[in-house]
Parts: structure tokens; sequence; C-alpha cells
């Protein structure tokens, strides 16, 4: 076999991958879009403070240290503990619930029936608001995430394609596992939004609010149900992301990777942000392999992933899976 | 513009810890927020504590107290830009703002304002030319002298011979990342190595298909220009292809302690290029506890002492109270101005000597600068990481960059500019 068809399939492979990592991150907005029509700015802030707060609880990280200490005089690091990694996981998520309380509360229990500029607007300020947060309650360095992950090429895949093919294909563990959260993430959304009395009445207040209202279904609970939803999702993608590099600021810009995501699977569809994942994983790294990186210097992704989304949204404005507009005069 | 509580804070720690009645300004323009808020801490922190060490045990240079006002520039440029028009008001004698972006727009404001912009390895490489950069000084050490001192460290491990030697240049696709392409291409004809460039798009949370194509080419050695995220990425990755690890050789903006955490373990043997000297094993920490970190008066949450990041930040802060102190001698007065400071940058000797005077035996080269040489010796050591003991280890002496390679490239790149900007020969 040709090498550059080995090295295609390989590039292919781990465009895949890559994809769920894209999906899980796509997955926080479209859980926010669908339920209250807000494109939340701060889906990636969420992931970054989310994977702080695991760290800091799994550290046993004195929160506000730096404001303590400034303020007292005192050198407060860390409690004479640490915490389990399955332990921290659901000390984090719950943290993330009652986030998803207080941002209802404060924010968008006052801006009900506003235009959703004004709520976009408002997950802008708090975007900046919670890296700002973050930072003074578990400060700016880089901390390392051990989860207990498995990190580094599986030796199966390179052995057993080493065997077929004479060139050994390098698949990362930890974007395998990612894979099987990714898809147990999925399917535990899909069977609490199809079989479970919250997920039937999220799926009416993503129809209609006034009808949903109109049958006593509670929106403040369901915003903050899907919220809290979105907070575990931002978790899981801030572990996938935050085991690679460490957890650090830069983590919230994974948001970017989402986007066209979005736009290609379209912002009300979960098997569209899996898919749309798929695709911009896949055509970004195979347009890397044979065009970017020989005729066009490299570093093509990005972009790439850009004009991908947009050729789609020439045929497709609504997204592959999205809901298609239909607006009566 | 963005302000976290974070940065309020530090700033206001740092206004109760200047001085009431500074005559010496030296704004510090920092960057505790953003996505590089990890590194630009620690450098801001080295940076203040060492001019705090001056006032505290000292009285300042030459009787004269220093303040260090912070400006956040979030590493954006445009803040940066804002930072230094706010500041410069204030009588500012000198700028490091630690970022080659930043460096770029200010170099033409401090030429007409007439203060010094000091850039210790980073910004424009050609200002290390003096007779065409008469404001701008980056000495010890810049990118071309970094990418030729890796380059002879890869020839020194190869038994005095690179030929045909595969090295993949990994660069954060940025003015800053491309600088070294220039020089390793010319570097490349000169040893025969085969030389191959991997872009990263900022921030560099993605690598993917780069180290796919290093797995698929096998270099002999990779070279890394990276800053941020884009560091820590890289050296994950390397790891997890199996790459050798003492076969991957970062500049100094990475190697910090910062870049390597997150790999573990497994990142041990990571080598680094720095152009001076880190770690406690310095006498000037004694009184920087004593004056400083015991006073509570450290920069910062005073954690950062003593770290790669940290050193560069005091390296700078010397070098600036060195200048300082000459420009007192030579003007025969203790208030000096900014142009006085510049005469001080231009007349700096900063002998072995005086580095052991200051605490600090070798810790950095020693340099002689003039009107022509902005640029210092422009040598570096490489350190290597020790993941057992988290502590960076010399694994060489100090190595000369290459002068008949690079001397021809900033006098060409230097003379562009004062071609473009129609500047003579500032020394005659």
């Amino acid at each position: 076999m040709p090498d550059i068809v080995l090295y295609a399939a390989e590039v292919t492979l781990n465009g895949l991958m890559a994809g769920v990592l894209y999906a899980l991150v796509a997955l926080g907005f479209v859980l926010i879009f669908k339920a209250s029509g807000i494109f939340n700015y701060a889906q990636g802030v969420l992931a970054l403070f989310a994977a702080l707060t695991l760290v800091g609880i799994q550290k046993g990280q004195v929160p506000f240290a730096h404001l303590i200490n400034a303020m007292t005089g005192n050198h407060y690091t860390n409690f004479p503990w640490e915490v389990p990694a399955i332990v921290a996981i659901l000390l984090a998520a719950a943290v993330m619930v009652v986030l998803a309380i207080i941002i209802e509360k404060v924010v968008l229990k006052h801006l009900v029936n506003q235009a959703p500029i004004i709520l976009f607007m408002a997950t802008i300020g708090m975007a900046y608001f919670l890296e700002g947060f973050g930072d003074v309650m578990w400060g700016s360095d880089i901390k390392t995430l051990d989860v207990g992950l498995p990190q580094g090429i599986n030796d199966t895949i390179d052995t057993v394609t080493f065997n077929m093919f004479g060139y050994g294909f390098f698949i990362d563990n930890l974007d395998i596992v990612a894979a099987i959260v990714a898809v147990l993430l999925v399917s535990a959304l899909t069977v609490f939004s199809q079989y479970s009395k919250q997920g039937r009445a999220l799926r009416a207040v993503a129809d209609d609010h006034q009808a949903a209202l109109s049958v006593g279904i509670s929106l403040r609970f369901i915003w903050i149900l899907v919220w809290s939803i979105a907070g575990f999702v931002a978790l899981v993608a801030g572990i996938m992301w935050g085991s690679k590099s460490g957890v650090q600021f830069s983590l919230s810009l994974i948001a970017l990777k989402a986007l066209p995501v979005l736009m290609l699977g379209g912002f009300t569809s979960i098997p569209g942000a899996i898919v749309g994942g798929l695709i911009i994983g896949v055509g970004e790294k195979l347009f890397e392999l044979l065009i970017g990186a020989p005729f066009l210097g490299g570093a093509t992704e990005n972009w790439f992933a850009y004009v991908l989304a947009l050729v789609f949204l020439v045929f497709r404005p609504q997204g592959l899976f999205g809901e298609k507009i239909i607006e009566r005069v | 513009m963005k302000k976290t509580l974070t940065a309020l804070v530090a700033a206001a720690m740092t206004l109760t810890t200047a001085p009431a009645f500074a005559e010496l300004v030296v704004p510090n323009l920092s960057y505790r927020t953003g996505p590089y808020a990890a590194n630009g801490i620690p450098y801001a922190d080295g940076f203040n504590d060492y001019f705090t060490l001056l006032n505290e045990r000292d009285g300042g240079i030459g009787g004269e107290m220093v303040a260090t006002p912070e400006c956040e520039t979030a590493y954006n440029t445009e803040k940066g830009v804002e930072c230094y028009e706010s500041t410069k008001g204030e009588g500012a004698l000198a700028y490091n703002p630690l970022s080659t972006g930043i460096t770029y727009q200010l170099i033409p404001k401090v030429t007409a304002d007439g203060i010094t912009l000091y850039t210790p390895g980073y910004g424009r490489t050609s200002a290390a030319n003096g007779k065409v950069f008469k404001w701008v000084f980056n000495f010890p050490a810049n990118y071309w002298d970094g990418a030729s001192v890796a380059i002879k460290h890869i020839i020194d491990q190869e038994g005095g011979d690179i030929s045909g030697k595969k090295i993949a240049l990994v660069y954060h696709n940025s003015a800053y990342g491309k600088e070294p392409i220039r020089t390793l291409e010319e570097l490349a004809k000169k040893h025969g190595f085969e030389l191959s460039t991997l872009p990263v798009d900022h921030p560099g949370q993605e690598q993917k298909s780069q180290w796919l194509q290093i797995r698929r080419d096998k270099p002999d050695y990779v070279l890394m220009w990276g800053w941020g995220v884009m560091n820590q990425v890289a050296i994950q990755e390397a790891v997890n292809i199996r790459f050798p690890m003492d076969h991957f050789i970062g500049v100094w903006w990475s190697g910090s302690e910062n870049d390597v955490a997150p790999a573990g373990d497994k990142a041990s043997g990571y080598k680094a290029l720095s152009f001076h000297g880190t770690g406690m094993d310095y006498p000037v920490y004694a009184d920087l506890k004593q004056y400083v970190v015991d006073a509570g008066k450290a920069s910062g949450a005073g954690d950062q002492v003593g770290t790669m990041l940290y050193s560069r930040g005091m390296y700078a802060a010397m070098i600036i109270s060195e200048a300082i102190r000459k420009a007192q001698e030579m003007a025969g007065k203790s208030n000096v101005n900014a142009a006085e400071v510049r005469d001080g940058f231009e007349n700096l000797d900063l002998t072995e000597a005086r580095l052991e005077e200051l605490g600090l035996p070798n810790f950095a080269q020693p340099i002689k600068a003039s009107c022509e040489n902005h640029g210092g010796p422009g040598s570096a050591k490489v350190f290597q990481w020790d993941a057992g003991a988290k502590k960076w280890n010399e694994a060489s002496d100090w190595i000369e960059s290459d002068k008949d390679v690079l001397n021809p490239l900033i006098e060409e790149d230097s003379a562009a500019f004062a071609s473009e900007n129609n500047i003579t020969d500032q020394c005659n």
C-alpha cells in the first residue's frame, strides 16, 4: 500500500478522535442553545472553571488563598489532604450545579423575555467574570491534571497495524478514552431527554417556551437543569483537554474549536455536534496532510475548519442537523 | 478593558510596596491575566522583587528609590501600547514589555520619545545593531543567537558533524516563532543538515498533525520556538510519540517549569536554552529572603522565587539597575533621566566580578556594550529537565553563537530598517 494512503488512514483516525474532543466542547453550546436560545459565549470559560475547580479540590488547594494571604499576611496554600479523583469529579460537578443555580438567580432570571442578543451579551459578561473569579479562587499557575486517564501511543493498535501494513498507526490512549466518554455522554443525554420527565420538559421548553409554561413547566428549573448539564459537559471537556496541556487559562480558548463544529452540525442538534465534530476533525487534518503542509506551508487547520463550515452553510444555513427556520409572513 | 480581581490585588500590592518618594521609575508592563498569565506572573514577580530588594537593602540605586508601576497588558499588543502611553509621563526610564509584538509597536515610539526599550532574549533581533537602533537594547542574546547555540549544541552531541541529519523546527506561527527560520536556513547550508519547519497556530492546544508528521519524518532533533500552552502540548505530544526527549530542544521561552510540569516524569531529559542561571544557589537569594520574602514585600504570592522565569525577570531588573547605576556614574548625579539611562545602557560593562558582588556569580555572561553593540555576547547554556528532582540542570557550559553567520544577517535586516526609516549611522 502506498505510504500516503497509510498516512491518510492514520490521519483520518486521528482526525476522528480530535473531532470527538471538539464535539465535547460543542455539546455544551448545543444544550444551552436548544433549551433557551442562548448562544453561551461563556462555555469555554465554564470548561476552564470546571477543570480549575476539579484540580483545586483534588489537590486540596485552599480557595482564594492568594486573596486571603494578601489580606491577612498568612501563607495558606493547601489543606493537609488530597481528594481521590472520582470524589473530586463528583464535587466539581456539584460546584457546577451550584454555579448554574447562581447564574439563573443572578443573571438569567432578570433577563426573561429579553432579545437573544441581550442574553448573548450577558454570557460575554459571565465569561469575563468567571475567568477572573477562577483566577482569584484557584490562582493563575498551570496545574497538572491527573485523574488516572491513560496517555500516549496505544501499543495494540501500533502493533496490529504494523503487522498488517508495515506501518504502525499512532492513536493516543487519551483520545480513545475521550471517544468512549463521548459515546456514553451522548447516550446518557439521549436517554435522559427521551425517557425522563425532566428530559421531556426540557424538550418541550426547547420547542416552545410559552406552550411549556402554559402546561406548568417551570422555565427557571429547566434553565438551572440545562446549565447544570452544560456545566457537567464542560467538566468532561475540561478533563480531556486539561489532561493534555495542564489546566491553564488558555483552556477557555477551546471554544474556538467548537464554533465551526456548531456552524456545520447546527446549534440545536446533539447528533449534529458529534457528526460536525467528526467532519471538522477529519477534514482539517486531511487537508493539512494533503494540501496544507506540502503546498501552503502548514498551520491550515484553524482557518480550514471555518472554511469547511462556511461551505456547508452555503447549502444548509441551519447546519447539517439544525432545525429548518421557517418564518411565515 | 478587562481587569480581573487578581490584577487589581496585584496592582494594589505593588502600590503598597512601592516607595513613597520614588525618583527612578521603571514601569513593569506585565501580564498576570489571560492565556499567558502563568508565564507572565513569575517574570513580573522576579522583576519587581529585585527592585524591592534594592530599595529595602540599599535604599534604592545611588540613594534614589525605584518605583515599578505595574500595567497589565494581558500579552495583548494594543494593551501594551496603551500601557506605554499611560506610564511614560511618569518619568519612565526604560521599558521591558516581555512581548515581541509589543516591542515591534514600541520601537518607533521609544525612538520618538527618547526612552530605552530593553528586550533581553526577545523582540527585534536586528536591534542588536546600535548603529540603527539607538534606543533599543537586547543583550545578552537574541533569537538568532538561540538558533545558533542550539545547532552548536547538536553538533557537539553528534561529535562535530551533522551533515545529512534531519532537524525539525516546531514554531509558534507568529512573528516571534518565525524569527529563527532564516538563521536556521543559513546554518543548514553551512553544516549540511536538512531543515523542516512545522508551524503551530495560536494558541497551540491542538498539534496532532505536526507530531504525526514528526513521527513519520523521524527527524534526528526537534527545536521548538513556542510560548504558553503550545509548549506544554508539544512536550506532551513528544512524550506520546516517544520522541527522545534529550533530542528535543526549546528556546529559552520554551523552557520553564510550567512547560514541563503537565507531562510529568516523562518530560525528563527535555532540553531548553537559557541566557542566565536558575535555581536558588545564588547568594542574592539570602538577601532576597531576608529583605523581601520574609518581610512580606514579595510581589504576587511570593511562590515563584528561583523558578526559570522568575530568574529571567530578576535578570532583566538587574541589567536595568546596573544601567541606571552606570548612568548615575556618568552623569555625576543620582536622579538621572531617560536619555542618561540610555547612555548607561550603551556604556554598560558588567563583569564577572560585578556579578559576584551582586550575589549572582556565574549567573550570566559578562556584557560590554558599546554604541555599535546593543546585542551583547550572544551566549546561552543548555539546561535539561530532571522531573524527579523537579529542577533544571546545566547540560552545557556557555555556548557562543556563530557570529560569522549571524552578523551579516543582522547587518542586512537592520540596513533594511534604516533604509525604510531614513536612519543614518548613529555612531558616527
